[in-house]
């Protein structure tokens, strides 16, 4: 008895410190957001005091909020299906065997080793009007007129998304590559044999194969899609006109920038709602189509 | 509808001077094999002796360095394995784990878009042939070994294609197990008429199931003959000792110069079973060690600095150190040549006649 107890002590003085760290850091932090939706923002001498959903009220009658998760949902749409796809294909041509394997290998991970900050620095060059490189190309291989790919509103957003999948797909393929050379050679050898060509292959043997990892990826794609807004910084700062802003850049805004910290818990919030419904949406979603070894 | 109506046929497999070579190393050497239409030809060697290789590049699964392949009068040296219209059985069965049984089975002819009704016809009567009927619905990892055996069986035979190929797939079975799949996959090759070409290292496997066995060694052929010439007439001092427990002795002729002059400059070998007492015996020997197994008994013996073991059946009363003589019959005796090493019925038949006037 005396020894199970000092066993438990001693369990808990080993837990200590991470969850001292987790609770400090995560858990009181997000309970005290919690918290904070419901009162108002302390004001000079004037205390926060509790408002109820008063906040929440003020949320759905925002029309930048609907703007912004509008602007979320689109930049979902268009990073998550198209870098999973551009890692899958990459991930199939660097598993061949090709020559220089190492090196295209290693090229197509570099976006992801580099800082957000950097990347999003090193295409505000490519996207600048006339003189950048994509307008440079454009100009001379269709003959387009000079572009303003960030300042537009029409194009903004599109302009962000497509940075967001050059710098994601590359990270992502290193997982499809994990998981295509755990697929035993036998497997694809028998379907050869079975008269199955590549397209074959890959649909029926290969990609579901690999569900699990693009259950894993496409998680943490949906949580980057709200978590990644370092670039929009570099890029646009969410304009023109809230064009090209995400939520998170939003909350950051409302928090920030103007200080009103009660709002900014509320939008924090809806936020963390939005990605534990997705989550959990995902699971179920997936739950019948993935094959766990 | 009959089992005689459903017989794919065999097709004949023809290598010609093939070669397969990784780096400096040749793990096939200039290998030419027959294997006639509807037998059941089974590749015997020692591990690494390129067994797996050859079975492959039948396949289409590795190319050939050298030499073309053959199936059905077809040269399908530079065919994919898709194009090759043939089955194949691996080691690790590789059944596809996201796949049920039935989908398992049928995997090849929904790949080549076969009708439903046809397809589902010939998965019932597959199942049912191999006892598979009330597992069609399981995934592979539900399946005991022997029951994933069979499935992989009914894939590699639902297509009816008239070569099937095998690489070691009884290896992960117990024993018991083993013995009931080979007689079960002898029965089917037989049932179903194609040709097999199956590969082994066990020689009771090659032996019990062949109509021919192609005996490699190093990549090269050794020997390919019908089971009982391979235990009777070995060609070589390695097809003798490779087939035979315990194998055969193959010992210096110089041993039996006093009976036959001419064998001192070549090797004789004698199975230990063809060994007896004989107190007139031509080979004088002293028992160095001794074994008792039930129903016979194994003796070391020693004669000359040449240790060779004897087979007795029964129980004797023999001690350790004491000296005994041996005799066989004539026709027991073979001889292989001692510069070129195959085999020399001249002389065995010569020292044979001697023996035995
Ligand atoms: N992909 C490969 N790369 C290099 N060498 C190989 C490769 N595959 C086989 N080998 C070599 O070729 C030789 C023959 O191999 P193989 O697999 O055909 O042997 P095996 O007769 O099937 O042996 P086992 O009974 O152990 O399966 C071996 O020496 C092996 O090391
Ligand atoms: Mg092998």
């Amino acid at each position: 008895m005396l020894i199970r107890s000092r066993e438990w002590v001693h369990a808990w003085l080993l837990l200590l410190p991470a969850l001292f760290f987790l609770f400090a850091f995560t858990h009181v932090p997000a309970v005290m957001t919690l918290w904070n939706s419901f009162y108002s923002t302390p004001r000079g001498r004037r205390p926060a005091r509790f408002i109820g959903i008063e906040n929440y009220e003020r949320m759905i009658g925002d029309p930048v909020f609907w703007k912004v998760l509008g602007n979320n949902l689109w930049f979902a749409l268009g990073t998550i299906p198209t870098s999973i796809a551009i890692a899958i294909a990459m991930a199939l041509w660097v598993n061949d065997r090709l020559a220089g394997r190492g090196f295209v290998r290693m090229a197509y991970f570099t976006p992801t080793v580099l800082p957000l900050i950097a990347v999003a620095n090193i295409w505000l060059f490519f996207y600048t009007p006339g003189f950048g490189l994509i307008d440079q190309a454009a100009s001379t291989l269709f003959g387009w007129p000079q572009t303003n790919w960030l300042g537009d509103p029409a194009t903004a957003l599109n302009a962000v998304i497509v940075v967001t999948v050059w710098k994601e797909a590359g990270f992502f393929m290193i997982f499809y590559l994990a998981a295509l050379q755990a697929i035993p050679p036998s497997l694809v050898e028998a379907a050869k044999i079975e008269g199955a060509g590549r397209w074959t292959i890959f649909w029926r043997i290969t990609f579901p194969l690999m569900m699990p990892t693009t259950l894993f990826v496409s998680i943490n794609a949906v949580i980057n899609s709200f978590r990644l807004v370092d670039h929009i910084f570099i890029l646009t700062n969410g304009g023109p006109d809230n064009a090209s802003s995400l939520l998170l850049f939003y909350i950051y805004e409302t928090a920030f920038k103007y200080w009103e910290t009660g709002y900014g818990a509320t939008l924090t919030v809806a936020m963390l709602a939005i990605l534990c419904a997705l989550a959990i949406g995902q699971f179920f979603f997936f739950d019948r189509r993935v094959h766990y070894k | 509808m009959t089992a005689t109506d459903t017989r794919p046929g065999g097709q004949e497999i023809l290598l010609e001077t093939v070669s397969k070579v990784w780096g400096a190393h040749k793990a096939v050497d200039d290998l030419s094999i027959r294997v006639p239409a509807g037998t059941f030809t089974v590749l015997l060697g020692p591990s690494g002796c390129g067994k797996s290789t050859t079975l492959r590049m039948i396949a289409g699964l590795e190319s050939a360095d050298a030499g073309r392949i053959l199936i059905g009068g077809r040269d399908v040296t530079h065919l994919p394995a898709a194009e090759r219209n043939l089955a194949m059985v691996f080691q690790s069965y590789a059944l596809f784990p996201h796949l049920d049984v039935a989908e398992n089975i049928v995997f090849g002819l929904k790949v080549r878009r076969m009708a439903r009704d046809e397809r589902e016809a010939r998965l019932k009567r597959v199942a049912e042939l191999l006892g598979l009927s009330a597992l069609l619905d399981r995934k592979p990892s539900q399946l005991s070994g022997g029951q994933q055996q069979r499935v992989a069986l009914g894939r590699a035979i639902i297509a009816e294609r008239p070569v099937c190929l095998m690489d070691e797939p009884l290896s992960n079975l117990d024993a018991k197990l083993r013995h009931e799949m080979r007689v079960e996959i002898r029965a089917l090759q037989k049932k179903l008429g194609f040709t097999m070409v199956y590969v082994t290292h066990d020689q009771v496997e090659a032996i019990t199931m062949a109509d021919q066995v192609v005996l490699l060694n190093g990549g090269r052929l050794e020997q390919a003959s019908d089971p009982r010439a391979l235990y009777q007439r070995p060609e070589t001092p390695f097809a003798a000792r490779f087939i035979g427990v315990p194998p055969m002795n193959v010992l210096p002729g110089a041993l039996l110069a006093h009976v036959d002059a001419d064998l001192a400059a070549h090797k004789v070998g004698l199975r230990p079973e063809a060994l007896t007492l004989a107190a007139a015996g031509p080979l004088a020997a002293r028992v160095t060690s001794l074994e008792y197994l039930g129903a016979d008994m194994l003796i070391d013996c020693a004669a000359n600095g040449a240790t060779f073991t004897v087979r007795l059946p029964g129980d004797h009363d023999i001690a350790t150190g004491t000296e005994i003589r041996l005799g066989f019959a004539p026709q027991d005796l073979h001889v292989f040549d001692g510069t070129a090493g195959h085999r020399r019925d001249d002389l065995a038949m010569a020292a044979g006649a001697r023996l035995a006037g």
